[in-house]
């Protein structure tokens, strides 16, 4: 016990009391060197312990030679002096025993006070500034420098503004892109932001070139990307930007020949990537953007380019988007639609053909809408009622591929900024405020009813997978989330949903950046189920094999495009079929032939629809073979 | 001679009225005697003062305890105890009169208390047992006595020594004398290990309020033996049960495991302190039922004494609390709280502004417009709100503490706030605010307070070696006002007169202060930017001006390091606390302090205003937190809870809330009005030195020496909370463990300390701290 105490405490024994006793010429007896010995230790202990207050107060972690000094003359004993270095004082081994000791040099005060080499004072104690974090995010410069956020704009970063946009607006794509990486990662340029977004805002005067847009945007992305940039309320600017490309009638559009078709869409992802990665700065910016998008929409002056842009808006926007706009507006914009659509005069094969492109996009979006619809609906039941094991196995393998398949951006639920119950709240004159859900299978019906067979989501009650279970319509769903070992009768039902499994608008350009990253997981697999499919369906056309290359066939679609339109009035009596061929994630899809509804059967003109399909711009489609349709078994069926 | 007689002989130097005093109420009813000892309680300690004459009287240690025991009978059965017990008083001072063979004595209070029918009969029932038989009937009545008093008022003592003890600053030997030999050291052992058998096989409900007796128990014990110069069995005792204390107690444990010699307990004033405090225990009523039970039925009386004598055991009626709720209240140096402690009412609701015309010039606003419009429509009506806001209930009198009046360049500013205030960020959990670290480099002389001034213009910082060094924190440098000559030519008719006032020659980016000699440990900007506070090691508290540069006046008074001062948020007054366990109020013109705040055990480490101006609040090394009342001085709230020093103290800005934080790395909150604490914030790894609310109040910043800035939602905590009547009823709620929720964000710095806090007019975030190159 009495060795535990003693361990607790450093302990002066008594030999060593006697030791300064006798050092000072008194002689101890032994009991009284005991005393004072327990003594000494306990005044010690209380010397430290009174120390440390000072200690705390220094705001130190470390004890001091001084706080202990303090303590002393607080307690009116004599201080110690000599022990005020800040250097560590080296312990000395004695050869003999187990002795260390503290070397306690002499020092001539003469010689040290005719020292010459005096020294230098210590720099002078100063205060410097850090932008440590903005608004809760860090800033990662080195400590000490000035924060660009607040820094005045100097000679260099002037230099550096000037080559960049020389370099991004200029003729040298090689430049532009080094250009643009170097804005992706630069994190000096914070003082510069405002110049870029000025830059950016200059879209409208440049409205007739396509290409100067296209490196605008880029520009957008670039900065957007940039970690080391706090947008803040420039994300505005930014956004308004991108929404020109997207709705406003371009003069480069009038040209049938140019491409401005992939700029919106490329514009639109941007949109969203601008949303899903900055939305938080700007508060209300969703409703904003919801808001002029219907605006164009509904607004039956506008061109069709600009409804184009509106559409692939809402639909990169998300499918909650689309059916909080778009469907509620379907039926009103139909018939306009329709009237283009039907007008088969040659003074108006340009807009039908913009119209064409208009009705694709709104089909993409509204099977998105349907299948994310179904999809929610299937989590949400599978949510309440989880008793079915062979459903929930399926939802779990579901979500653990999701992520791959759908669109990173793409919540089943709510955006997570409150932004939907912004919108539920209703802002003052919200036109959406009296928006209710519909259901699923109304929203099919209706759908089906504009679009007919042209829908490609089907519902299908399929195999079920543990008998006859209500929660059967989720496996065609989750079905090609299934590894391809699954059970064979997921064979034919995972690969319908790969029809709309690329919902996104297709960046065509091999430059453009993907806004929703690929999923590894789909290159593994393409390969394989191509090689199945096109086995199964050599009949069917293979036209969109070409999609596989991206730029190639932007480039073919901007040739040809004219092309197949002209033709067309020649072709007798007014039919038209055309293929939407998808251009899937993978490498090889085919493409496949729709009827519109409003056509009389197509009959087989001068070119095979096959070569139509060759040459119809791409909307992003996934393709299914038809003779696929044929085998499987499809109903609409409620997952309610 | 009568026996009061005989004392005052004994002490020829004390004061003669004393005696005369308590001796004649002696004389007449015993009735009148106890008013008359009420009437006096200052008196007492004179009382108190000659006890240790009376030890060393020559008598046995033994019969001395009962000396004093008797001795101060009176205030116990003045508590309107019944006449019972006030004859069974008297017929112990006759017992031990009789055995010190005082007949003389024993016949005069015999004749004048009327007693001797009755007296005979006990001394004939009592003659065989003698002593033993005599304790036996103490301890009995002592506990009825307690269940009484427990149920009745609380203040009325129940045991001598601690009357005294609470009434004043005891002489030493008078408060450990209480430790005086009362049963065999040998067997404490015993009687501990009773108990703990005893609590560890009541209830689970019980069981943790009950071993909140182990640790007062512990120590008193201990105490006891350590004075009664049983060394071995001191040491013993400790080692047996020190591993059995809550682990927050370890800092006092390591204190007392120091100590093993009666001598070193006289020097030792954290022992005094716990020996002065009797330790406040909160127990419900069936816990201590079923303690007193058993104490009863095991005739535990050792026990019994120290819990009657040392602790307060406040009794309430309703669940038994659990271990954490427990612990959550407990860690300070005296327990816990009494629940009447803070029963006072607060008026912790704001002043009214007064009514300034604030110039809206437009050119501002349209540059405001750019950040979005419904923003800026808000925070004018807000503005709009608050002026014509009627009188907070919540808030005291305008002039209950007479204010300076507003200078115009006080108008001026609060104009130039109101508008900074409209551009104010709204913080909120999504809008994390901006932080702004400013590094103090080549700090070799330590670092040890920091402060900014309201409008973030100045900062100052006060260093180990005594310096005190003001820093601009805009472009705008520093200067001095001319001298007098020079002041002289100066037209002082011209409009530009301030700023010709100032000489340009001595614009520099920092100003140092010289004069203390000491550490410097607080600073504190007035909060019209013209003058400045430091205070000390040295024991005193300065008075910079920040027009000239020089030091104004020294306030002394601590005589004792000064740990800590805070200007009033209106100017004029100040509070200090130090070393000397006080914290004091001044006034800049007084050289004397208006007000002296006594209660704390320990040192005030830190001292706060309330944004009324009204109370001000204190934190100390003994781990309580206390509000006083600036008007009468009062101590209004206590809180305890905290297991270490508190270092740091916040108001919320709405006045409502207190948040505070400690070596433990624990930050507090604290419902001011309620009394009650209503959160804890977890996270921190080390003493967490500065706090501050935003200016809303969304956000609390704590920053600790981990380099850590933390972020809480204090909204969401202070929100979650139900505090009403009810629960302030009981003194206790259960807080929830939602630290990890709360925190909103946490922020490194790479090697800096943080030492202080400041939250600008627009909600940017400041930080300060030494940086440290190790």
């Amino acid at each position: 016990m009495t060795e535990r105490e003693e361990r607790r405490f450093a302990e002066v024994p008594r030999e060593s009391i006697k030791l300064m006793a006798e050092s000072s010429g008194v002689e101890l007896s032994e009991e009284v060197a005991a005393l004072l010995a327990e003594d000494v230790c306990y005044r010690l202990r209380e010397a430290t312990q009174n120390s440390s207050q000072f200690m705390r107060h220094a705001k130190r972690r470390k004890l001091s030679v001084e706080d202990l000094n303090r303590a002393l003359r607080w307690s009116n004993t004599e201080t110690i002096c000599g022990y005020g270095a800040q250097d560590a004082l080296p312990f000395r081994p004695l050869k003999e025993g187990e002795l260390f000791f503290v070397e306690d040099r002499e020092i001539n005060l003469v010689e040290l006070a005719l020292a010459t080499n005096i020294p230098k004072g210590c720099a002078e104690t100063m205060v410097r500034v850090h932008v440590s974090y903005l608004d809760g995010k860090g800033n990662l410069e080195p400590q000490g420098t000035v924060p660009t956020a607040v820094q005045s704009l100097s000679e260099d970063l002037l230099k550096y503004y000037q080559q960049i946009t020389r370099a991004i607006l200029g003729e040298d794509p090689h430049l532009m892109k080094v250009a643009l990486l170097d804005l992706q990662s630069n994190s000096k340029i914070a003082a510069l932001l405002p110049y870029f977004v000025y830059v950016i805002s200059g879209v409208k005067s440049v409205s007739h070139d396509l290409d100067q847009l296209n490196r605008l945007l880029h520009m957008v992305k670039s900065l957007v990307q940039n970690p080391y940039l706090y947008l803040g309320s420039y994300v505005r600017s930014l956004v308004s930007s991108v929404m020109y490309c997207i709705l406003e009638p371009l003069a480069a559009s009038i040209n049938p020949l140019n491409d401005h078709w992939t700029l919106r869409d490329y514009a639109a992802l941007l949109l969203s990537h601008i949303f899903w990665t900055h939305g938080d700065l700007v508060s209300g910016l969703y409703h904003q953007i919801l808001l002029s998008l219907q605006k164009v929409l509904s607004d039956p002056v506008r061109p069709l380019c600009s409804h184009y842009g509106a559409v692939v808006g809402l639909h990169a926007l998300g499918w909650k988007a689309v059916e909080r706009v778009l469907y509620p507006h379907l039926p009103a914009y139909w018939a306009n639609l329709q009237a283009v659509l039907d007008d088969y005069s040659v003074s108006n094969a340009q807009v039908k053909a913009d119209g064409h492109k208009v009705y694709g996009a709104i089909l993409v979006a509204v099977e998105r809408l349907l299948k994310m619809k179904a999809l929610s609906l299937t989590l949400a039941a599978e949510g309440s009622g989880a008793g079915l094991p062979g459903t929930t196995t399926g939802a779990v393998g579901f979500r653990e591929n999701s992520p791959g398949l759908s669109p990173p951006s793409e919540p089943l639920s709510e955006p997570p900024l409150g932004i939907a119950s912004h919108l539920q709240a209703g802002g003052a004159g919200c036109p959406w405020e009296e928006w209710t859900p519909v259901s699923l299978p109304a929203m099919y019906c209706e759908l089906y009813s504009f679009f007919g067979d042209s829908l490609a989501v089907r519902f299908s009650t399929g195999p079920p997978l543990g008998g006859a279970t209500p929660p059967g319509p989720c496996q065609p769903l989750e079905g090609r989330k299934e590894p391809a070992s699954s059970a064979p009768n997921l064979e034919n039902t995972r690969k319908m949903p790969q029809l709309t499994a690329s919902m996104n608008i297709s960046p065509r350009q091999d430059g453009s950046p993907r806004m929703e990253p690929q999923p590894p997981s789909l290159a593994a697999t393409v390969p394989g189920r191509s090689l199945a499919r096109s086995s199964s369906s050599s009949s069917v056309s293979r036209s969109r094999s070409s999609s596989s290359h991206p730029g190639r066939s932007t480039s073919q679609s901007r040739d040809i495009f004219p092309k197949a339109r002209f033709p067309l009035p020649q072709a007798g009596p007014p039919a038209f079929s055309f293929i939407i061929g998808g251009r899937q994630m993978g490498r090889r899809c085919q493409g496949r032939r729709f009827q519109t509804s409003f056509t009389p059967t197509p009959p087989l003109t001068t070119h095979p629809p096959r070569a139509y399909a060759h040459k119809l711009p791409v909307i992003g489609r996934v393709s299914k073979p038809v003779r696929r349709w044929t085998c499987s078994h499809y109903s609409l069926h409620l997952p309610l | 001679m009568c026996l009061w007689c005989r004392i005052r002989q004994k002490n020829p130097k004390k004061k003669t009225y004393y005696a005369a005093h308590v001796m004649t109420p002696l004389l007449s009813a015993p009735g009148e005697k106890m008013a008359a000892v009420q009437d006096a309680p200052m008196e007492l300690d004179s009382e108190k003062e000659t006890k240790p004459e009376i030890l060393s009287d020559g008598t046995s240690n033994l019969s001395g305890n009962t000396a004093s025991g008797t001795l101060s009978s009176p205030p116990l059965t003045a508590g309107g105890a019944p006449k019972q017990e006030d004859q069974q008083t008297l017929i112990a001072v006759l017992q031990f009169l009789r055995r010190n063979k005082l007949t003389e004595s024993v016949d005069i209070l015999r004749r004048e208390a009327c007693l001797e029918d009755q007296e005979d009969s006990q001394t004939l029932d009592g003659s065989g047992g003698g002593k033993g038989d005599g304790d036996g009937g103490d301890a009995n009545s002592l506990l009825s006595r307690v269940s009484i008093a427990s149920a009745a008022a609380p203040q009325s003592t129940l045991t001598p020594i601690p009357v005294k003890s609470e009434y004043d600053q005891p002489d030493v030997s008078v408060v450990l004398s209480a430790y005086s030999q009362q049963g065999d050291p040998s067997l404490y052992q015993v009687y501990y290990t009773g108990l703990k058998n005893f609590i560890e096989s009541v209830l689970d409900c019980h069981r943790a309020e009950l071993s909140q007796l182990f640790y007062p128990l512990f120590v008193h014990m201990y105490l006891e033996l350590v004075y009664n110069n049983h060394e071995t069995k001191a040491k013993a005792f400790f080692e047996k049960f020190s591993g059995d204390q809550e682990c927050y107690y370890q800092d006092d444990l390591q204190i007392l495991c120091g100590l093993t010699k009666k001598e070193h307990l006289k020097g030792n004033e954290a022992l005094l302190d716990f020996r002065t405090s009797r330790f406040v225990l909160r127990i419900s009523r069936d816990s201590y039922q079923l303690l007193k039970r058993h104490l009863q039925e095991r005739h535990n009386n050792q026990i019994w004494n120290i819990i009657q004598e040392h602790l307060y055991i406040d009794i309430f009626d309703g669940m038994p609390r659990s271990k954490s709720q427990i612990d959550s209240m407990s860690g300070s140096f005296a327990g816990e709280t009494r629940r009447e402690v803070n029963k006072a009412k607060v008026f912790y609701g704001l002043l009214k502004e007064p009514e300034i015309e604030v110039p809206l010039d437009d050119e501002d606003d349209e540059a405001e417009n750019e950040e979005g419009k419904p923003k800026k429509k808000k925070t004018k009506k807000d503005s709009m709100g608050s002026k014509s806001k009627k009188q907070d209930p919540n808030a005291p009198q305008q002039n209950r503490i007479p204010l300076p009046e507003l200078k115009d360049s006080d108008k001026l500013d609060k104009i130039m706030y109101m508008k900074e205030s409209t551009k104010r960020i709204r913080l909120g959990p999504e809008n994390l605010p901006s932080i702004c670290f400013y590094s103090f480099l080549n700090a070799y002389q330590g670092l040890t307070a920091v402060d900014f001034t309201d409008d973030s213009s100045l900062l100052a910082g006060g260093f180990a070696d005594s310096t005190v060094r003001v820093w601009s924190a805009t472009p705008k440098k520093l200067r001095k006002v001319k001298s007098a000559a020079e002041l002289n030519l100066i037209d002082k008719e011209s409009d530009d007169v301030l700023e010709r006032i100032m000489d340009e020659k001595t614009a520099s980016e920092s100003k140092n202060l010289y004069g203390h000699s000491g550490p410097v440990y607080g600073v504190s900007f007035s909060p019209d930017r013209n003058y400045l506070l430091s205070s000390s090691e040295d024991g005193t508290v300065r008075l910079w001006s920040l027009q000239t540069f020089t030091c104004l006046v020294g306030y002394k008074g601590h005589n004792y390091p000064v740990w800590d001062t805070h200007f009033s948020p209106f100017g004029y007054y100040f509070v200090s606390g130090g070393h000397d366990r006080v914290a004091r109020l001044w006034a800049t013109d007084h050289y004397q302090p208006l007000r002296i705040f006594a209660g704390h055990l320990a040192d005030v480490t830190c001292t706060r205003f309330h944004p009324n101006s009204n109370y001000v609040v204190t934190g100390s090394t003994d781990r309580t937190i206390r509000l006083w009342d600036v008007l009468n001085g009062n101590c209004v709230r206590f809180f305890t809870g905290h297991k270490g020093p508190i270092h740091s103290l916040a108001f919320s800005p709405n006045g409502k809330f207190l948040a505070s934080g400690s070596t433990d790395g624990r930050v507090l909150l604290w419902d001011i009005g309620h009394g009650l604490m209503i959160g804890e914030l977890k996270g921190h790894t080390d003493t967490i030195y500065a706090l501050k609310f935003s200016r809303d109040g969304e956000i609390l910043a704590s920053g600790s020496m981990d380099n850590t800035v933390r972020l809480w939602d204090s909204m969401k905590a202070f929100d979650d909370m139900e505090t009403d009547d009810f629960t302030a009823a009981t003194g206790h709620i259960p807080l929830p463990d939602n630290s990890q929720e709360l925190l909103l964000g946490m922020y490194h710095s790479k090697s800096t300390p943080v030492t202080h806090l400041h939250f600008t007019r627009r909600n940017l975030l400041l930080a300060a701290g030494a940086y440290n190159s190790q």
